[in-house]
């Protein structure tokens, strides 16, 4: 008797020849799928050795019970035959055997259904990604393209929205969204102040940590934060929202009512950031001065009135309507994102899950790309 | 049922004529040479059907046949590869968006969840096409919506969310949402999907009801041989190995005359097959 896989099989395999032309697989005892299965090898093995069999059966009287491991294990055999255009008998089999082996393969597997494994190689990937990344923008404009379509609608009163969307929309990427952006803009204040007082305190220059930190959020932190934070927050919520509808044909159900999912959907949440991000952007700003405010006061002794005085001194209305303007655009490039992975969600609850992802990863690469393109632009412009 | 809406609003404010499909005009819907494709991947080819009148239009074939794809592209949410659908004789396929969007308001779709927007309530769900595509005041919309809601047996559900109800009431309430504006196409996507044999019988009722009383022309994607042969008076038959239609007719005459074995194993639910194996071992 041959070994089977595992140490302790229940079952047992041995093979003999009636004649020199007919291999006889012997199965014994009890066959169950817990206890393992025979290596396929065994067979091939015997049906490889001279004389080479022209006929194979099968001898059954000492078997015991048996369930879906001796199924497994007799299909394999099948397809050994079948490969090798070797008549068997299956007759000495019980009949149970045999009905679940017919039933397996009553249905001939369908050409083309087996997926094939290509493996690209590197160049090959790199490109595929390439092109991928160069789609995404251009569907990312497109869909931009179609939402400015949209605002122009509403803009000569055209657009199908409910109001009460937009209203509710509002209060949750503004209102809902003040207690995370102020515990994360104040601490980013707190960190820049903190970074800068142990640089500016070798110079005698501590008094400069407000230059540093109220210039550093009204320009660029105090936008910029507030667009990552709603980002995760917000983009995903729109990405999942549509998603779903997309899942339960909500949206569907509106196109074949003759209503544009893109008026109807994205326009309420595009216009919401759109009015809401430059609100977000003053309020961070304010906080991350605090902040400021509150590492002086603590680690370097500058009363709220002088710290506040320098601030003033230091920003200019210009940083100030610079980093609103720059939060309205993040509020759009998030929305869109968010709106555009919404849309673009497979049909599955992963899929779900997935355009969230790609919702707030694509929201914050733009506003990033659309940060460095500001920084280079305010720079030429002057300001 | 005999509910008289404001006339339907196109996108630029005027009314559009509330019948589209005269019964003395062409057929109300037209399918013609129609291809399905992913890429390079046929999925039927050479769809060629008519759908009259007052037809309970059935779209039947096994499971992965494309039943509910031939819906989508009927509804124009996939573009065919090749081939056209009318509607009367308004080519849907070669429209402008703007034109489309005004035909698929003579249109009600039932989706196989009930597809009902969960932010609004079942009577704000009812309410939305009135409100978007008529003139009446919000206390007419809902009146209207009550009525609708109670015509699928949901009287008194009108402040309910779809979450706060069963299945089968969601498959209701979107029933009610589909025949809002009176339309004079219904399109059912896998109706009987997931609801208990009672309630399927019920909505069959339902459907045959709209039909004769709202005069609408009815097209179902089903496999369930009870609605088959309860409702339907024309079929067309899908076949995913040949990946064309193989059948077109009345179910009950497809059962009682076809000679294709396949339409005649799936419309037997494989009793013929059955038979056929007892024979061949017996």
């Amino acid at each position: 008797m041959q070994a089977l896989k595992q140490s302790q099989p229940a079952g047992g395999l041995s093979f003999a020849r009636s004649d020199n032309s007919t291999l006889v697989i012997r199965l014994a005892g009890d066959w169950h799928l817990r206890h393992g299965l025979p290596e396929p090898d065994l067979v091939l093995k015997q049906l490889d050795t001279a004389p080479k069999p022209a006929k194979l059966t099968f001898d059954a009287a000492g078997l015991g019970d048996w369930d879906s491991g001796l199924l497994t294990f007799l299909m394999g055999v099948s397809e050994i035959c079948h490969k090798r255009n070797l008549p068997a008998d299956w007759s000495p089999l019980p009949e149970g055997v045999r009905r679940l082996m017919e039933l397996a393969e009553a249905v001939p597997e369908k050409t083309g259904a087996r997926h094939e494994v290509i493996h690209s190689s590197f160049l090959a990937e790199l490109g595929q990604t390439t092109i991928s990344y160069a789609n995404g923008l251009d569907d990312f404009l497109r869909f931009l393209g179609e939402v400015v379509i949209a605002f122009a609608k509403l803009a000569v009163g055209k657009a199908r929205f409910r109001r009460s969307d937009l209203m509710i929309v509002i209060q949750d990427c503004g209102a809902n969204a003040f207690g995370i952006v102020t515990l994360v803009t104040f601490l980013v204040g707190v960190i820049l102040a903190f970074m800068g007082t142990i640089q500016l305190q070798q110079f005698g220059a501590s008094i400069f940590v407000a230059d540093l930190v109220g210039i550093a959020m009204t320009r660029e932190m105090g936008a910029m934060m507030a667009a990552i934070i709603m980002a995760g927050r917000t983009g995903a919520a729109f990405a999942a929202q549509l998603g779903s509808m997309k899942v339960t044909q909500e949206i569907d159900a509106l196109t074949t009512m003759g209503i544009s999912p893109l008026e109807f959907l994205v326009l309420p949440r595009v216009l919401a950031l759109f009015l809401m991000m430059p609100l977000l952007c003053v309020y961070a700003d304010c906080l991350g001065v605090a902040g400021g405010a509150f590492v002086s006061a603590t680690m370097l002794d500058i009363s709220l009135g002088r710290y506040l005085e320098e601030t003033k001194h230091a920003i200019t209305l210009t940083m100030i309507f610079g980093g609103i303007f720059k939060a309205a655009v993040y509020g759009i490039i998030i929305a869109v994102a968010g709106c555009l992975r919404g849309f673009q969600c497979g049909n599955s609850s992963s899929a779900v899950g997935d355009a969230a992802t790609a919702a707030v990863v694509t929201g914050i690469v733009y506003v990033i790309v659309a940060c460095g393109m500001f920084a280079f632009l305010f720079n030429i412009l002057g300001f | 049922m005999a509910t008289t809406l404001s006339p339907i609003k196109s996108s630029d404010g005027k009314a559009v004529s509330v019948t589209k499909f005269p019964k003395d005009g062409p057929p109300p819907i037209t399918v013609k040479n129609l291809t399905m494709a992913f890429g390079n991947f046929v999925l039927m080819k050479d769809l060629n059907f008519t759908v009259n009148h007052g037809d309970i239009f059935i779209i039947m074939g096994g499971s992965g046949s494309g039943k509910s794809t031939l819906l989508r592209h009927m509804l124009g949410l996939i573009e065919p590869a090749k081939g056209e659908v009318f509607y009367g004789d308004f080519n849907f396929t070669k429209a402008e968006p703007l034109e489309r969007e005004e035909m698929l308001r003579h249109f009600g779709v039932l989706y196989q969840g009930g597809a009902l927007w969960s932010s609004m309530t079942l009577a704000e769900n009812v309410g939305l096409p009135l409100g978007e595509f008529t003139d009446l005041s919000e206390a007419e919309i809902r009146e209207v919506a009550a009525l609708k809601l109670a015509l699928v047996g949901l009287k008194g559900f009108e402040g309910y969310y779809p979450s706060q109800i069963s299945g089968g009431m969601q498959k209701r309430a979107g029933l009610a949402r589909a025949i809002a504006l009176d339309p004079e196409i219904l399109f059912f996507d896998e109706p009987s999907a997931g609801l208990d044999p009672i309630s399927s019988r019920l909505l069959d009722d339902l459907i045959l009801e709209l039909r004769d009383n709202l005069g609408a022309t009815v097209v179902v994607v089903t496999h369930e041989l009870a609605s088959i042969f309860a409702i339907g008076n024309n079929s067309v038959f899908l076949d995913a190995e040949s990946r064309t239609m193989i059948a077109h007719g009345d179910p009950k005459d497809l059962l009682a005359h076809s000679t294709d074995h396949r339409v005649q194993t799936f419309l037997t639910r494989g009793a013929e097959d059955a038979e056929k194996s007892a024979r061949n071992h017996g």
